[in-house]
């Protein structure tokens, strides 16, 4: 069954096929895209919650970091839609402005990952040989590290947890996935004569990677990177729930949620933690939507599903 | 085969090792003193005293020696005594809660089983159909909730909103034996372990859906069909022999994973497992506890990896590791 609607897609008279012709892969990727109707939405979605968020200080003009003693775990009021916190903060602004610090962190952290796993994969995938040998053993090494024992232990020697102190934990912990997809889809491309044919003329190395290599691996390396900011979410919000991750008063969603260790803010104030929530769920979501709809976008075979 | 499997087990040995030395190089990087048990300094004490007992203790040899004696004490289920527990040894707190851990951990695997395989080969077998897309949405779902909140939101509304379910703790009541015993265990563990469970069914299910299809579209499925074969002998003998494979691998590949999420989890409700000790140790900086638990859980996932490897090399006589 496979093999024939293999060859049917390759054989059909595709009525874009003329238009496809002139196209870059990555053009034709993003028209491939736009045809998967919930990555659409979800791009809205996010795109919407990123404006929110963004513009918090339209929506609201409460401070999210400042505490009122006098308004300690308050129900929803006509001023606090959702409620005060245990320290009196705003929950409606620390919505907002949290969602600000928890895209922001997945977002760095994602970024830093693929710089980090772009460069080390390159490095092993293009040099082959001893560098790759040593790049390899070391993901192998950290692969083997329960990825959140580390985290956390690491969080425990450290005094003080910073934005960008979390964003680097993330970055040098989470590498090695990455640097193993990218140089894993640099080895069959080494072994190709547009390569062989770039290196006679003379090319620089830098150039062959960036020029070559990397737009070749693009489908693996965007699916993985969007991916890595929905996770990047997850754990930045699972982190600040159980206390290791960015410290009050710096609002975040996660810690938001801590607020529900809490019994009885658990039980009696839901509008102060289940909004945090369904942010992160939605957010994800949406995240997951885009990395699965530029997989299939990235996957010429992914048709026959 | 053999060849490979021995090389495998060699290479688990260095990489034990590096793991040995990470987790001490930690230790060693973290503030106090680590390994001794002993608490940080106390002004009122006097320094020289201090000293004394750095030097009895052994805190003042070259780090290699220290590692030594650290390893070969940890080698024999010796990993020194908790700075917060009055002195306790790692060992008896840790033992404790093992158990705990395991139950835990051994009851969500079930529940994911259960749940995710049926419904995977259902997928596969009826692409696109109602019940296709809802396990799909349901997979979705399941990989984008972070698990301490569905957790909170099963507490809120399955324990305390319906009063089904207890929210904390392992036992009602500590006297309990038998089959009373057993299923208020089990009744305890249900939220924990559908949540600790979620992520994994989600991962099983698009696994073995994406396996399955794979098989059903392979030459000799169609071969066994065009011989007149039954569907259900199909299914079972050909179909899900093979399917399973990379599941039972992705099993031992997850076993990070799913430990991790168990810390989280733990927390979450209040289970008396190793991930809640751990993060109180890690807390109260109590570093020969948090040693000991990093390096059970290192082991763990390393010897889950390992049988993943050894089980896929067994069972595919394809696999040609040069």
């Amino acid at each position: 069954m496979t093999t024939k609607t293999d060859e049917t897609i390759y054989n059909q008279p595709d009525k874009n096929n003329s238009m496809e012709k002139n196209k870059s892969p990555f053009q034709i990727a993003m028209h491939r895209f736009t045809r998967n109707k919930m990555a659409v939405i979800s791009v809205f979605v996010l795109l919407a919650i990123i404006i929110i968020c963004i513009l918090a200080p339209v929506f609201t003009d409460i401070n999210p970091e400042e505490t009122n003693l006098l308004l300690i775990e308050k129900g929803p009021s006509e001023e606090h839609i959702l409620g005060t916190n245990g320290l009196g903060q705003d929950n409606f602004s620390r919505l907002l402005y949290g969602g600000r610090i928890s895209l922001i962190v997945g977002f760095s952290a994602m970024f830093f990952t693929l710089v980090i796993g772009v460069l080390l994969g390159s490095l092993a995938g293009y040099y082959g040989g001893k560098i790759d040998n040593i790049i390899m053993r070391a993901t192998d090494i950290m692969l083997m590290l329960p990825f959140l024992v580390l985290v956390l232990t690491i969080m425990a020697i450290v005094d003080k947890v910073t934005i960008g102190l979390f964003v680097s934990i993330i970055a040098l912990t989470s590498w090695p996935n990455l640097t193993r997809i990218i140089r894993g889809s640099y080895l069959s491309l080494r072994e190709q004569e547009f390569i062989l044919s770039a290196q006679a003329i003379g090319a620089s190395d830098f150039r062959i990677i960036a020029k070559h290599f990397i737009p070749n691996a693009i489908g693996p390396i965007v699916v993985n990177a969007t991916l890595m900011m929905a996770t990047y979410i997850i754990i930045e919000s699972a982190l600040s729930f159980i206390g290791f991750g960015i410290p009050q008063p710096t609002p975040t969603w996660g810690n938001m949620i801590s607020e529900a260790q809490n019994i009885r803010i658990l039980r009696n104030n839901p509008e102060a933690w289940i909004p945090p929530g369904l942010g992160i769920l939605i957010t994800v979501l949406a995240i997951n939507f885009i990395g699965d709809g530029l997989r299939d976008a990235f996957d010429p075979r992914s048709n026959q599903r | 085969m053999y060849k490979y499997i021995i090389r495998r087990v060699l290479v688990f040995i260095p990489m034990l090792f590096a793991l040995t030395v990470i987790v001490f190089g930690l230790a060693l990087l973290a503030p106090g003193d680590a390994l001794t048990g002993q608490s940080l300094a106390d002004p009122n004490v006097d320094p020289e005293v201090y000293e004394q007992q750095r030097e009895a203790l052994g805190l003042n040899d070259p780090i290699p020696v220290q590692y030594f004696r650290w390893i070969s004490a940890a080698v024999q289920g010796d990993f020194g005594n908790s700075m917060v527990f009055n002195g306790r040894s790692v060992a008896e707190l840790i033992e404790a809660r093992f158990a705990n851990t395991l139950y835990l951990g051994l009851f969500s695997l079930a529940i994911t089983i259960i749940v995710a395989i049926p419904i995977g080969i259902y997928s596969a077998r009826h692409p696109y159909s109602l019940l296709d897309y809802g396990a799909t949405g349901f997979g979705f779902f399941g990989l984008s909730i972070p698990n301490f909140f569905f957790g909170l939101m099963a507490i809120y509304f399955l324990s305390i909103k319906l009063g089904w379910f207890p929210a904390q703790g392992t036992m009602s009541t500590p006297g309990l034996t038998g089959w009373e015993a057993f299923f208020n265990r089990l009744h305890h563990m249900f939220l924990p372990g559908i949540t600790l469970g979620l992520a994994g069914t989600a991962t099983y299910m698009r696994y073995m859906r994406s396996e399955v299809l794979d098989v059903l579209g392979s030459d000799y499925i169609r071969t066994a069909r065009a011989k007149g074969m039954s569907e259900r002998n199909v299914l079972y003998k050909h179909t899900l022999r093979n399917a399973l494979i990379p599941i039972i691998t992705l099993m031992g590949f997850e076993i990070g994973v799913l430990l991790s999420g168990a810390v989280i989890t733990e927390q979450v409700f209040q289970y008396p497992g190793l991930g809640t000790l751990f993060l109180s140790s890690v807390t109260n900086r109590d570093y020969p506890v948090v040693m000991a638990i990093a390096m059970i859980l290192g082991v763990l996932i390393l010897i889950g990896n390992l049988l993943a490897d050894i089980f896929y090399s067994i069972v595919d006589p394809r696999i040609r590791y040069d």
